[in-house]
This record gives C-alpha cells, sequence and structure tokens, in this order.
C-alpha cells in the first residue's frame, strides 16, 4: 500500500472514531431510556419500523464501524508482524462482512 | 561507609547479570556507580560517556527497567532497597555489556529528513526569525534534544514495530518543518508519512514522560500527523 493511501487510512480512522464516539453516546442514551419500564421486541420495533431518523443514524453508525475496525485491526496486526498486501485485502473483505451484517439488522428493524 | 548493590548487564543480546558491591556516596550518580566498578572493579565492562554533565547524549542506559541519562540520575532519587539494575537501553542492539549500537537511531534521522536545508548562501543576509513567532516557539520547544535514545528505548511502538522511525527523529523532523529557513518541507513530510512513520505513534507518551530534557516528543509528532494529513488532502503528497 501506498504512503498516500496510509495517510488517508488513519484519516479516515480518526473521522470514524469521531462519529462513533457521538454514536455510541446516542445508543445507550437510548438504550437506558428504553429500558425504564422494561424492555420488548415490540417497544424497539415500534420506535424503529418505518422510521428514516434511525435508520439513518444507524446506517452512520454501521459505516463508522465498518470503517474504523477494520483499519484498528490492521494496526495490531501490523506490529504482531503481519502485513502485506494479504491482510490488506483481508482487511477490505472485513470491511464488507462487518457492512453487511450491520446494514442486514438495520433493514431488519426498520423496514 | 555504606555499600550499594549493583547488578550490572554483561554480555550482549544473551548475558547475564554480575552483581557488585559500591561505596555510597553523596550525590553520586548512577555512572559514578558504573565508573567506579569499571575503574575498581572490573576493567573489562563496557560502557560511554563523555561529558558528565548531561550535554552530549551517550551515557544513557536502563536502571532499575526505566532508561534515563545516568551522569544527572543521582543514586538516591532511583535506588530501591539500596539496589541497583544497570542494563543496555531497550530497541537497540548490544555491542557489548551497556555499550549499544546506535547506528539504526541515528539512521533514521537521516531517513526522516533530520538534516537542514536551507537556500541562502554566504552572500545573503541573516534570516529575520522573530522570537514570537509561532514557528520559532515550536522550535525551542524541541530543540534541546541531545540525541541520548531515550525516547526510543522507552517506545513500545519501537519494540512492536522496528522499522517505526521512533519519536526522536520525527521531533527532530517537526523542529525542522518548523524552521522557516528550510526549503524541504514537501520532501520532509513524505519522508515522515505513514506506516512507518509519525502514524504509527500511539500517543501512549513514553518518551515524553522519559524525555530527560522535558521535550515531547509527542506533540510533535502530532503536529506531523496533521501536517501530513493536510498536505495528502490538498493532494501535495
Amino acid at each position: 500500500m501506498n504512503t498516500r493511501s496510509q495517510v488517508l487510512l488513519w484519516g479516515a480512522q480518526r473521522i470514524s472514531a469521531m462519529v462513533l464516539a457521538l454514536c455510541v453516546v446516542v445508543h445507550l442514551v437510548t438504550i437506558i431510556y428504553a429500558v425504564r419500564s422494561g424492555l420488548s421486541a415490540a417497544e424497539i420495533l415500534g420506535r424503529t419500523q418505518g422510521s428514516f431518523v434511525w435508520g439513518g443514524f444507524y446506517v452512520l453508525f454501521v459505516a463508522a464501524v465498518a470503517v474504523h475496525a477494520p483499519i484498528g485491526v490492521r494496526n495490531i496486526l501490523a506490529e504482531a508482524g503481519w502485513r502485506g498486501r494479504g491482510v490488506d485485502t483481508l482487511m477490505f473483505v472485513l470491511t464488507l462482512t462487518l457492512a453487511m451484517w450491520g446494514l442486514r439488522a438495520v433493514w431488519a428493524v426498520v423496514s | 561507609m555504606n555499600n550499594i548493590k549493583v547488578k550490572i548487564w554483561r554480555g550482549a543480546e544473551t548475558g547475564t547479570f554480575q552483581e557488585y558491591e559500591v561505596p555510597r556516596q553523596e550525590s553520586q550518580t548512577v555512572l559514578d556507580v558504573v565508573t567506579y566498578v569499571q575503574r575498581k572493579l572490573d576493567p573489562s565492562l563496557a560502557y560511554r560517556f563523555a561529558c558528565r554533565v548531561g550535554v552530549c547524549g551517550s551515557c544513557a542506559m536502563s536502571v532499575n527497567g526505566v532508561s534515563r541519562w545516568t551522569c544527572r540520575t543521582h543514586v538516591s532519587k532511583v535506588a530501591t532497597d539500596n539496589q541497583l539494575e544497570i542494563a543496555p537501553l531497550r530497541n537497540l542492539p548490544v555491542i557489548r555489556d551497556l555499550a549499544t549500537d546506535m547506528t539504526e537511531f541515528f539512521d533514521k534521522w537521516a531517513k526522516a529528513r533530520g538534516q537542514f536545508k536551507g537556500s541562502k548562501t554566504r552572500k545573503d543576509d541573516f534570516a529575520q526569525v522573530s522570537p514570537q513567532s509561532k514557528e520559532r516557539k515550536r522550535v525551542d520547544a524541541a530543540i534541546e534534544c541531545i540525541g541520548c535514545g531515550v525516547c526510543y528505548s522507552s517506545c513500545e511502538v519501537v519494540t512492536w514495530k522496528p522499522d517505526y522511525l521512533g519519536p526522536a527523529a520525527l521531533s527532530r523532523a517537526w523542529t525542522l518543518m518548523n524552521d522557516v529557513r528550510d526549503v524541504a518541507q514537501k520532501e520532509r513530510l513524505a519522508a515522515v508519512a505513514g506506516d512507518a512513520g509519525c502514524h504509527a505513534c500511539h500517543t501512549h507518551l513514553s518518551c515524553t514522560e522519559r524525555c530527560p530534557k522535558g521535550i515531547s516528543p509527542t506533540a510533535g509528532i502530532a503536529g506531523l500527523k496533521r501536517a501530513v494529513l493536510s498536505a495528502t488532502l490538498k493532494g501535495e503528497l
């Protein structure tokens, strides 16, 4: 991977970290608010189904995770001595996998 | 007179700690202890020093597990239970006993474009740099580096990623990035960018914690990270 791409990955991880910080706070506050009088699937779905706001929020959350986590794992693997095109390809697959799983879950509660 | 028990690394990459008893003296430094061992007890002990007053940066060693400049480290401040364990600096190949091979450490300064490159000749007038300017203040923050290697020895990222340029070389690069007379800024940014450069730093702050001169290489590296990202986004890199 060329130096320019390495720098852009670093930038992407920083920006996705800022998005994640915000998303995690909103997510946790929502959980605490949602369980105040017991938790049920019906209540969750009642809030999320058909909601563009919650759908959009969780799509953003999933995108930030899919960008942030593989870059971090790539750094950890590099420090353990695993580097190169094979690892980068594997991380790209991890990005797609996380995005797919996450978006599938978002679709399940919003549609 | 009471004595202090000193364990000193003997050997190269493989070796053992050997124990010595050294008379305790007032205001005694760790370098005094090592010198006593070499002069009075075991002349075969290899170690490195020059100025003895914290200027040359050649006497750094690991003292009770912490990298320090030994000429300015008082025994009274670091001895635990009247004992000292003195080893060579970490992250550098050991030549013998307490002497490490600093080649790679200084080669990385060169790789990070740690050399000043000006454009003026002797016929030009002196450059005017205001002491109050933002750039000059940033230069002041790290210009007193003595190249002792304490930061490099204390850096976990260097241990994990041996091609990482390290805090001293990057701090030097940041100093030159703020030198308004220097004309190799673009090449320097390219040299310090990426996985083996400033972006490998985890901001553990070990270098800043241990630097005997009170310099914060971490702050300089953070400046480099921002400057490199900015240049990359502008398509200058």
